[in-house]
């Protein structure tokens, strides 16, 4: 019995998030639709038709990517609250790259479109990183008010000095269709930025849990202290957490023009980077299960719009849904087994057992 | 002398410079109450703009702007519980506590927003606060208009800076909030509730930064929008500890904040041809700036951001 | 009638009984001394007096009454008040703020002039110096202390419970401590005195009780004893005398200087200066001592060897060749310093590690533990079965998280994993802080074995004893600087204990 509360417990996110999808239901109760309905639609719509799976991966591209761009920095202790204005900056370096350098193989461009777009977001993020590590500066401030310096900083560029001729809003010229990212799904808008997120995140995943870089990267945030004692670069291992996150932040900022608007609009990423926040703590920071989040949070809102326009009800209760996933997913982290009647049980049983063979073993 | 500068035109810098602070104010000192014992409140701006949800719905279904406030109050009192909830009683990280409260409240707002105001909730004006200039004072040359022709709320926070002097330094509550931000395990030996009394600085700090929310709609803008905070409490985070965890030091630090704001408009209707965007971010650069430069040379409340947790030997 | 009346204690923690049966009687206008060491119990049989735990069996009486308490602020209301180990004061509060914190309740002004002008009057009458205006963090730790009984007494406290209340005291302080204690007794209060030290027990003590592994062993007239039974009780056996047989047999004469620290100056954490032009030179297989009360400047020392913290001027020659500039990666592989730090939870191990990845900390990117950056799980297996054995770790598994080891074993860990790594110099801070006297005993020499293979060690504590039971040379701290060198056969407790005052000189050896 305490060892099947134990598997439960393993899986208190996923008991969180069940949670959260029913308090949503009653929020859909009080627009005034039948839940079940609505969930079978969403859901539905998400995952097993071809157009709406479509429209669920193009979400999961940089919601998968922000995801890990919060994920890895947390490893090391530190909270990227700043993937959203990293995407912002990734999209600038990148789109300047794709409209404004000479003509060259598209391969070539390509890769250095990607390579802005990652240097982009990595330097937003070394602002945050050298204020933490060399001033003792919050992280979490920083990159909250430099998110809104970002989302400002693209607005400037895209109604100004790179804005189309004409254009009714702010957004850029078109970016060559050479660099146009491949589609995966015909005849769905699909590309292969989320195969890039899918590939980085099982190579992170071998990064954080086989290699010397990554059990220092665990060490610093597990217990900076005992890093530094052990001679671990700490703060060289804090800046490069939060440079990597930025640089995946980044990417997905590239890949939303690279793969999806093909310009630079002003206000484009509609809370990607807070998505990566949610994601990041329902995969408790590992980054081999961010996809599964990333996933399930990017069917959640490419279904949002569907059901809206199935039923009637407004997306904005899938924000409101998020909202309480991460809600109750903060809370079940909470709840540590070792806190429970269920463990102290354990713990009575193996104390027992420990304290039977330690009398033998000192007769 | 250039134009700005004559005296109309200051007065009504600094009228505007005291209009956008006044959301911040409230706010960052309700960040300075649960701060002070011991709880870092990111969810502030999730608070902010749950006033800013309740005040437009108290105003939408009654036309009082009063009522308006109470219930933007409450909204702002139920999140801080949660809040409490989570990071006092449950131990939850009070970084990734507040952080759920804010996404929790964008989504809720948004989601109640359209479902009671309707998609046209941009559009209606509201009722709000008017102006109640003060018998003899408001007629002192600059800063008359400047500080006593104002809406009902900016004299609230008038009385609110000394009242919360008073309590936080001269009252048992205020003595019981600092040992608790300070030293929780000595305050809980003295006697002190520490988990009531963190619980009520949360919930005072959310109705704080929910008059600031219901001020934005109660007495800016008259009109409910998604995300209408936008960071302004984030802001407040950072007028917090360039205000050194003071109720006089975070309002005069949301004063210079209000301040970059107010010349910020200025310049932009004065010089249409500098992009207006980079004067839009002047605050939040501002804000990081000012937190390099102060950072450092005073201590945050030793105990703030630690969950406490009575030790079990 | 006895004032306080302790009858059957039990009290259990989970499958470890911390206390079996425990039965004391508490005479009024008493010193009553709980003598025991490490884990005797005597803290938990406190606890439960002030209310912080219950017991599971058996009841407590005051003045004949039986009284059950649920909490610190009952215990208060029953005139018991406690002061603990660490004390338990707000620094940035005053030293009348902290007194009448949680004593009034609501919405109105303090009068705090009031409270100040009772407190001063108070103070006065039983020879207390305070001043309550202060803020606590301008006060020596002797200090605060009166400034904890003066709270249980503004408390109305008439039993004391005063626990290891000179563990944070320099040697001269504890004279006029224990004198105060008197006064407060003559004044009519009963004072219960927890302690492992004999010879304040000795000296101050009415009445003893000795506890060893939760029981009480014995209880008697101060008068009627003497330290060396006490000890016995105590203990159990003659350890003590049988370390310092090894300690002898194992000696060799020391060898070239491994450490020479020139004219060390550095800051502590609030930017104060802890380190003030401080040199001291340890050869190798010589066990250099630093003692002194807390806060002089040891740790700052042990931390600016270890290269955790910024030496503003000065030097540390390490073989010879200065290690200001290395990281502390590079003074671990290149100068081949090893370090035991103050705190094993907070900075030796990371407790949410299992055992063997704690082992495999400071060798983390080299062989055999990682190849080519890639960690080799079997290694790092293979290596912490092999340590956990050689230092005989009692554990489940080396999967199991370092955090469910006792403090004796986490220690063991750090010791092994560092003497793994072959240093030529070993700085080890509070060695022995915590640890039971089995522990104290293992830990102890397997320095004194490092020390005859010719490593050179540094060792740093504040329990003067442990630093004389193995130290050839002990250096004393006070105010960043070594204000007396000494060798082990001149140093006598009282010298030290002036030295650790700052009240004399000694000639630097």
């Amino acid at each position: 019995m305490a060892r099947a509360m134990e598997l439960l417990f393993a899986t208190r996110t996923v008991w969180a998030v069940v949670l959260a999808l029913l308090v949503g239901s009653i929020l859909i109760l009080s627009a005034g639709a039948n839940p079940i309905e609505a969930y079978r639609v969403l859901f539905g719509e998400a995952f097993f038709d071809r157009f709406g799976f479509g429209t669920t991966l193009v979400k999961m591209s940089p919601i998968l990517l922000a995801g890990l761009a919060v994920a890895i920095p947390l490893r090391a202790g530190l909270f990227n609250v700043g993937a959203e204005g990293q995407i912002y900056l990734g999209a600038l370096f990148s789109s300047v790259a794709a409209l404004y350098l000479p003509e060259m193989n598209a391969i070539l461009h390509l890769s250095i479109c990607v390579l802005a777009g990652m240097t982009g977001g990595a330097l937003w993020a070394l602002i945050p990183a050298l204020l933490k590590t060399y001033r003792g500066i919050n992280e979490v401030i920083v990159t909250l008010l430099l998110n809104y310096v970002a989302i400002h900083l693209v607005s400037f560029a895209a109604g100004g000095p790179m804005m189309e001729e004409g254009a009714p809003y702010p957004y850029s010229a078109e970016i060559p269709s050479a660099l146009f990212l491949p589609l995966i799904l015909l005849p769905t808008d699909a590309h292969a930025g989320v195969l890039v997120g899918l590939v980085l995140a099982l190579i992170l995943h071998v990064g954080m849990h086989y290699t010397s870089f990554g059990f220092a990267m665990n060490t610093v945030g597990l217990n900076p202290q005992a890093a530094q004692y052990a001679g671990m670069p700490v703060k060289r291992q804090m800046i490069l957490a939060m440079m990597i996150g930025g640089a995946l932040a980044g990417l997905a900022g590239t890949f939303e023009v690279l793969g999806v608007k093909y310009r630079l609009f002003h206000n484009f990423s509609n809370g990607y980077g807070f998505d990566g926040i949610v994601v990041a703590f329902m995969a408790s920071a590992n980054p081999i299960l961010v996809p599964i989040a990333a996933l399930f949070l990017s069917g959640l809102k490419a279904g949002a719009q569907l059901m809206q326009r199935a039923i009637g009800i407004q997306s904005t209760v899938v924000d409101a849904i998020q909202g309480l996933v991460v809600m109750f997913v903060a809370a079940s982290l909470a709840l540590r087994f070792q806190d429970t009647v269920w463990a102290r049980i354990l713990a009575r049983r193996r104390e027992a057992e420990a304290a039977v063979q330690g009398e033998r073993s000192n007769a | 002398m250039p134009e700005w500068l004559q005296l109309a035109s200051l007065t009504d810098v600094l009228g505007t410079t005291l209009r956008l602070s006044i959301p911040i104010a409230f706010a960052a000192l309700g960040g300075v109450i649960a701060e002070r014992s011991g709880v870092w409140n990111i969810g502030l701006e999730g608070m902010m703009l749950a006033g800013a949800f309740g005040a437009a719905l108290g105003v939408f279904l009654t036309g009082e702007p009063l009522i308006g406030l109470l219930v933007g109050m409450l909204c702002g009192m139920l999140l801080a519980l949660m809040l409490a909830v989570l990071a006092i009683s449950l131990g939850v990280n009070q970084i990734v506590s507040g952080i759920a409260i804010n996404l929790l409240s964008i989504g809720l707002t948004a989601f109640f927003a359209r479902l009671i105001f309707g998609l046209d909730a941009t559009t209606r004006s509201l009722a709000g606060f008017h102006d109640w200039p003060i018998p003899g004072l408001a007629s002192i040359p600059l800063i008359g208009p400047v500080l006593f022709n104002q809406d009902p709320l900016v004299y609230l926070l008038y009385l609110l800076v000394p009242l919360l002097m008073w309590v936080l330094y001269r009252t048992p509550w205020g003595l019981d909030i600092r040992a608790t931000g300070e030293n929780p395990n000595a305050a809980d030996t003295a006697g002190v509730p520490v988990f009531t009394v963190r619980y009520l600085a949360v919930i005072a700090s959310g109705a704080l930064a929910a008059i600031g929310g219901a001020y934005i709609v109660l007495a800016q803008v008259f009109v409910f929008t998604e995300h209408m905070s936008a960071g302004k409490g984030f802001i407040a985070l950072a007028a917090i500890i360039l205000g050194r965890w003071d109720p006089i030091g975070a309002v005069l630090a949301a004063l210079l904040f209000g301040f970059c704001d107010a010349v910020q408009l200025r310049l932009q209707f004065a010089n249409p041809a500098v992009p207006y965007q980079i004067f839009v971010a002047l605050p939040y650069v501002v804000s990081i700036l000012a937190l390099v430069g102060f950072y450092g040379r005073v201590k945050p409340p030793a105990a703030s951001g630690i969950p406490y947790r009575r030790e079990a030997k | 009638m006895p004032h306080i009346e302790i009858n059957h204690v039990t009290k259990s923690f989970g499958a470890f009984k911390a206390l079996d049966d425990v039965s004391i009687a508490v005479e009024k206008s008493a010193i009553h001394a709980i003598l025991g060491e490490n884990g005797a119990g005597k803290s938990t049989l406190m606890n439960i007096l002030y209310g912080l735990y219950q017991s599971d069996q058996g009841d407590i009486q005051v003045d004949g009454r039986p009284i059950r308490l649920q909490s610190p602020r009952e215990a208060i209301a029953n005139g018991i008040g406690m002061i603990h180990q660490h004390f338990m004061l707000v620094s940035s509060l005053t030293v009348t703020e902290n007194i009448v914190l949680g004593l009034e309740r609501g919405l109105h002004t303090i009068d705090l002039a009031a409270h100040e002008a009772r407190l001063a009057q108070m103070s006065r009458d039983i020879g207390f110096d305070v001043d309550p205006k202060a803020p606590i963090w301008s006060l020596p730790m002797g200090m605060r202390q009166r400034v904890e009984i003066l709270k249980a007494l503004y408390r109305n406290a008439r039993i004391l419970i005063l626990d290891e209340p000179t563990s944070v005291l320099a040697p001269g302080e504890i004279g006029s401590f224990l004198a105060g204690i008197r006064k407060l007794r003559d004044a009519g209060h009963t004072v219960l005195f927890i302690t492992h030290k004999l010879e304040e027990v000795m000296q101050v003590a009415d009445r003893v009780t000795v506890m060893r592994h939760g029981k009480v062993v014995h209880e008697v007239d101060a008068a009627e004893t003497n330290t060396k039974t006490l000890a016995r009780w105590m203990v159990g056996r003659d350890v003590v005398i049988e370390l310092r047989k090894r300690e002898t047999k194992g000696a060799s004469a020391p060898g070239e200087i491994v450490l020479d620290a020139r004219g060390l100056v550095a800051v502590d954490d609030r930017g104060v200066r802890a380190l003030d032009e401080l040199s001291l030179t340890v050869r190798a297989g010589e066990i250099l001592g630093v003692t002194g009360v807390d806060g002089n400047g040891q740790r700052e020392l042990g931390e600016v060897i270890a290269g955790t913290r910024d030496l503003d001027t000065g030097q540390i020659l390490v073989g010879g060749r200065d290690i200001v500039a290395l990281d502390v990666k590079r003074r671990i592989n290149e100068a081949g310093i090893a370090f035991v730090p103050e705190d094993r939870q907070a900075t030796g191990l990371v407790l949410d590690y299992p055992v063997s990845y704690n082992m495999a900390l400071r060798s983390y990117d080299r062989p055999p533990v990682s190849r080519r950056g890639m960690l080799d799980f079997k290694a790092i297996r293979e290596i912490a079965g092999r340590l956990t054995k050689r230092y005989d770790v009692r554990l489940r598994s080396i999967d199991q998280p370092a955090r469910l080891l006792s403090g004796g074993n986490q220690q063991k860990l750090i010791l092994a994993r560092e003497i793994e790594a072959k240093p030529r110099l070993l700085v080890v801070m509070q060695a022995c802080k915590g640890l039971d006297v089995g522990a104290i005993e293992f830990v102890q020499s397997t320095i004194l074995d490092l020390k005859a293979n010719g490593v050179a060690v540094l060792y740093i504590a504040t329990e003067l004893e442990h630093v004389l039971d193995v130290s050839d040379r002990v250096a004393v701290m006070f105010r960043g600087r070594i204000t007396g060198l000494l060798d082990r056969a001149d140093a006598s407790t009282a010298r030290i204990g002036e030295l650790m005052a700052g009240i004399a000189s000694g000639a630097a050896a």
